[in-house]
């Protein structure tokens, strides 16, 4: 018997013995994913399937540093115009098409043409991509755009195989042909999907799981009862109220990571007519009604102390959040003050839409008894989101509980809220100072100089801002024991590098 | 017979057209806007101009009932704006799973109802009698989605007997697939079999009162004969009606037990589809439901000839 043979043999027997065979992981997804073709998803939990399916040119650290992933290196030219991506050697799609500079340049071009792509905006900024060899690739942007990189660490740097992609077109997602750890296998909707390991993944040896099934099990009770029963072995988005008894089964492993997005109040300073009110006109009434938030008691009596108090569109453990402003304590009197100076010393009445799920609503109610101390008077408004979300963008709101999931870039969190006309500004605010200092952090690529310029535009926003942020989600994960090596992300996903039972 | 159900599927086709404009028209009315749920987070202008032409929302809604409907009797119901899959297949992949849930519900449902019933009239006023009457009122009040997280706690975090939600498929593996669906169809089961249970009572005592019935015990046949033959026989007509209207609380209620179960049935898929403003799903699934309980209550009224001579055609 040849020497490998016998190792062979040794190795299937170890395998058996410690019953390594045919693993497979079962996850608990909060709800069904959408199509699964990075160029068109959009739901949060399609990024976590992405996370096993899909490579990205670039992956972050839980610190949020931008770390080699398809690419192995990079390089901004002298005048922040060009930026070239070394790529990395031997990476084959699922269907063994070779992954190489052409294949950069075909998936920039998807996201940009591709009519039903829904990554337009977050590669815009490039005009041309070149395959400078066949192992290096040429970004072109008619400005600088220090965002870009850390868009290529999450869907617009997916890749996907040319061959498939211009095969199957806008229907890609029925059969997605990435070069993730795990390769498609089959999906039944509202049920399940599952993944198979890829054979050629170029970091084979870090993959421990034959097969992976994600199950979407919206309800986060029977979610924790299928982990508990042993029909799952880890689940996301464990409910903040369900975390102590998590913590307190032997069986059961916790982990979290605060979030990159906030939850706040949006307030119309200029959206129509419904902008024409206290709170909408004068900036003191928005800080009187941000100082008659507790934000620790909210976070105690609706979270149960899980999430992260907030107050600014980075979380306080984010490289960007500024330390002059740390989260305010709750002053009422100070809040009564500011009301009388801007002439509404007998209060004022502010209505709030919310989402009508029992959490929001909880916490809408929490701050509607916090606000009447200082003689604001909430009327809650509960809506179905789809809804809210129409009525928000058309101005038909006064305030509107809201939030946003977060980027790693933080221009991702601020810029599209906060400048004049931007997408996402359903408020209407408007600063040119504001729009010149968010303008400015983003052409820069030195961290120090960006930094300065948030520092800057934050201590204006703190003053007179249109959003009141409240808190940060904190991601909770909970996993049976079995499960070894899982690292809790701020951006939620789920990386299976490393991990095993 | 034959004439009898000719014409009576004439009747449905009026029927289904209007179902079919109400249910477009209904859809119209929800607030909300598909596109800007379908837009993502960051609701590109360009993103939403382009789906709303796809999709052809600018059209006029005559023109985009006209389309749909014309397609849908071509068999082609649209494809999800979720997950771009064809709407047909969904609902190809989801009936099975939601009959299949129906079927065993019914099953447990005439099992428990149909024998209390009986027994509770033919013990009319003794403690048998109120102790139905009790599980029966019990099995109508208690909410299906609490008895399902109390059953998933109790049969399958603490005894571990049944997996606690999931859906495997009848030909895949026979015995997990009605393991998976016992909890679920148990809960939707016990609410209709209350309800069976106080009709077939009703039933009972009127037809226990009647002169046939004395007949027949005056001839000295024996109780079994009497109450399944003579009686439960002439009570089953208004026993089959209540089944027929049952068939649509029981696809009322599979729409909670299967986000409670989490089944990939159509109860979820239509809740889902309303969520996230998937027309074509939404209107697919209400019409193939309305289509559906038209033909339930024709082979309601098949069975009525069926059991009983003095309906048939003379």
């Amino acid at each position: 018997m040849p020497l490998n043979r016998i190792l062979a043999v040794t190795l299937a027997f170890g395998l058996c013995a410690t019953g390594a065979f045919a693993q497979n992981l079962r996850v608990g997804l909060q709800e069904d994913p959408d199509v699964l073709d990075p160029d068109q998803s959009r739901t949060f939990v399609g990024r976590i399937v992405y996370a096993s399916l899909c490579d990205k040119l670039v992956d972050i650290t839980p610190g949020l540093e931008i770390v080699p992933m398809l690419a192995t290196g990079w390089e901004w030219s002298g005048d922040g115009l060009t930026l070239t991506m070394k790529l990395r050697e031997g990476v084959t799609f699922h269907d063994g098409t070779p992954f190489n500079a052409a294949a950069v340049v075909a998936n920039i071009d998807r996201s940009q043409n591709l009519p039903e792509s829904r990554r337009k905006s977050e590669v815009k900024s490039i005009t041309s991509t070149v395959a400078v060899d066949d192992m290096t690739v040429a970004f072109t942007v008619a400005k600088p755009d220090a965002t870009l990189i850390a868009q290529f660490a999450d869907r617009a740097g997916m890749m996907l195989s040319p061959t498939a992609a211009t095969a199957a077109g806008a229907d890609l997602g029925l059969n997605p042909v990435c070069s993730g750890p795990f390769k498609f296998k089959e999906r039944v909707a509202q049920d399940r999907i599952v993944l198979e390991k890829y054979d050629g993944y170029y970091n084979a040896a870090a993959i421990h799981f034959d097969t992976i099934t994600f199950l979407p099990i919206p309800d986060t009770t029977v979610r924790l009862a299928n982990l508990r029963a042993g029909d799952l072995d880890m689940l996301e988005r464990l409910a903040a109220t369900d975390a102590p008894s998590v913590m307190k089964d032997s069986g059961l492993t916790l982990e979290r990571a605060t979030s990159l997005g906030y939850q706040g109040i949006t307030i119309n300073v200029g959206n129509g007519e419904r902008a024409n009110t206290p709170i909408g006109m004068d900036a003191r009434v928005r800080r009187a009604l941000s100082l008659s938030i507790d934000r620790d008691v909210i976070n105690q009596v609706v979270f149960e102390g899980a999430f992260a108090p907030g107050n600014q569109p980075f979380p306080p453990t984010s490289p960007w959040y500024n330390a002059a402003f740390p989260v305010p304590a709750r002053d009422v009197a100070a809040a009564k003050a500011l009301l009388a100076e801007a002439g509404h010393a007998d209060g004022i009445t502010v209505e709030v839409q919310v989402a009508n799920n029992p959490v929001q609503t909880q916490l809408m109610q929490v701050i509607q008894s916090m606000a009447a101390e200082a003689g604001i008077k909430i009327e809650i408004t509960a809506k179905e989101f789809a809804t809210l979300l129409k009525d928000q963008t058309a101005g038909a709101f006064n305030a509107s509980q809201i939030g946003w999931s977060g980027r790693v870039d933080p221009d991702g969190n601020i810029h599209g809220f906060m400048t004049t006309g931007a997408g996402l500004n359903d408020a209407h605010y408007s600063n040119p100072e504001v729009d010149r200092l968010l303008d400015a952090a983003r052409v820069s690529t030195e961290t120090a100089k960006r930094k300065e310029s948030y520092d800057a535009a934050l201590a204006i926003l703190q003053d007179e801002g249109s959003i009141i942020y409240l808190y940060h989600q904190v991601w909770i994960w909970a996993l049976s024991n079995k499960v070894k090596g899982f690292v809790a992300y701020p951006d939620g996903m789920i990386r299976l590098q490393g991990v095993s039972f | 017979m034959l004439t009898f159900l000719g014409r009576r599927f004439l009747i449905a086709i009026p029927t289904i057209i209007l179902i079919s404009i109400f249910v477009f028209g209904m859809q119209k009315l929800l607030p909300g806007d598909p596109v800007l749920a379908m837009a993502g987070e960051e609701r590109d202008p360009e993103v939403i101009a382009f789906l709303r032409e796809k999709y052809h929302l600018n059209d006029p809604i005559a023109v985009q009932y006209f389309s749909w409907i014309s397609n849908a009797l071509r068999g082609d119901l649209g494809i999800s704006l979720r997950t771009n899959q064809p709407v047909l297949e969904l609902i190809g992949q989801k009936l099975p799973v939601t009959v299949q849930l129906a079927t065993m519900a019914l099953v447990i449902a005439l099992f428990i109802g149909i024998p209390a019933g009986v027994l509770s009239a033919y013990k009319k006023g003794t403690w048998v009698d109120w102790v139905a009457n009790i599980i029966a009122l019990s099995g109508l009040s208690i909410p299906n989605f609490w008895l399902g997280i109390m059953l998933i706690l109790l049969v399958s975090v603490n005894l571990g007997w049944l997996p606690a939600s999931g859906y495997r498929p009848l030909t895949e593996d026979f015995w997990l697939s009605i393991k998976t669906m016992l909890m679920p169809a148990f809960v939707l089961g016990t609410g209709l079999a209350a309800t069976l249970m106080r009709h077939t009572r009703s039933a009972m005592l009127g037809v226990l009162r009647s002169d046939y019935v004395r007949t027949a015990r005056a001839k000295g046949m024996s109780e079994g004969t009497v109450l399944v033959n003579h009686a439960l026989r002439n009570a089953m007509v208004p026993i089959v009606t209540v089944t027929t209207l049952l068939f649509g609380e029981l696809l009322a209620g599979a729409v909670l037990t299967e986000q409670i179960f989490t089944i990939p049935g159509f109860g979820k898929l239509v809740v889902d589809a309303v969520f996230n403003r998937d027309y074509a799903v939404v209107q697919g699934i209400v019409l193939c439901t309305g289509v559906a309980f038209i033909f339930m209550n024709i082979l309601a009224d098949a069975a009525y000839r069926v059991l009983n001579p003095r309906m048939r055609d003379k």
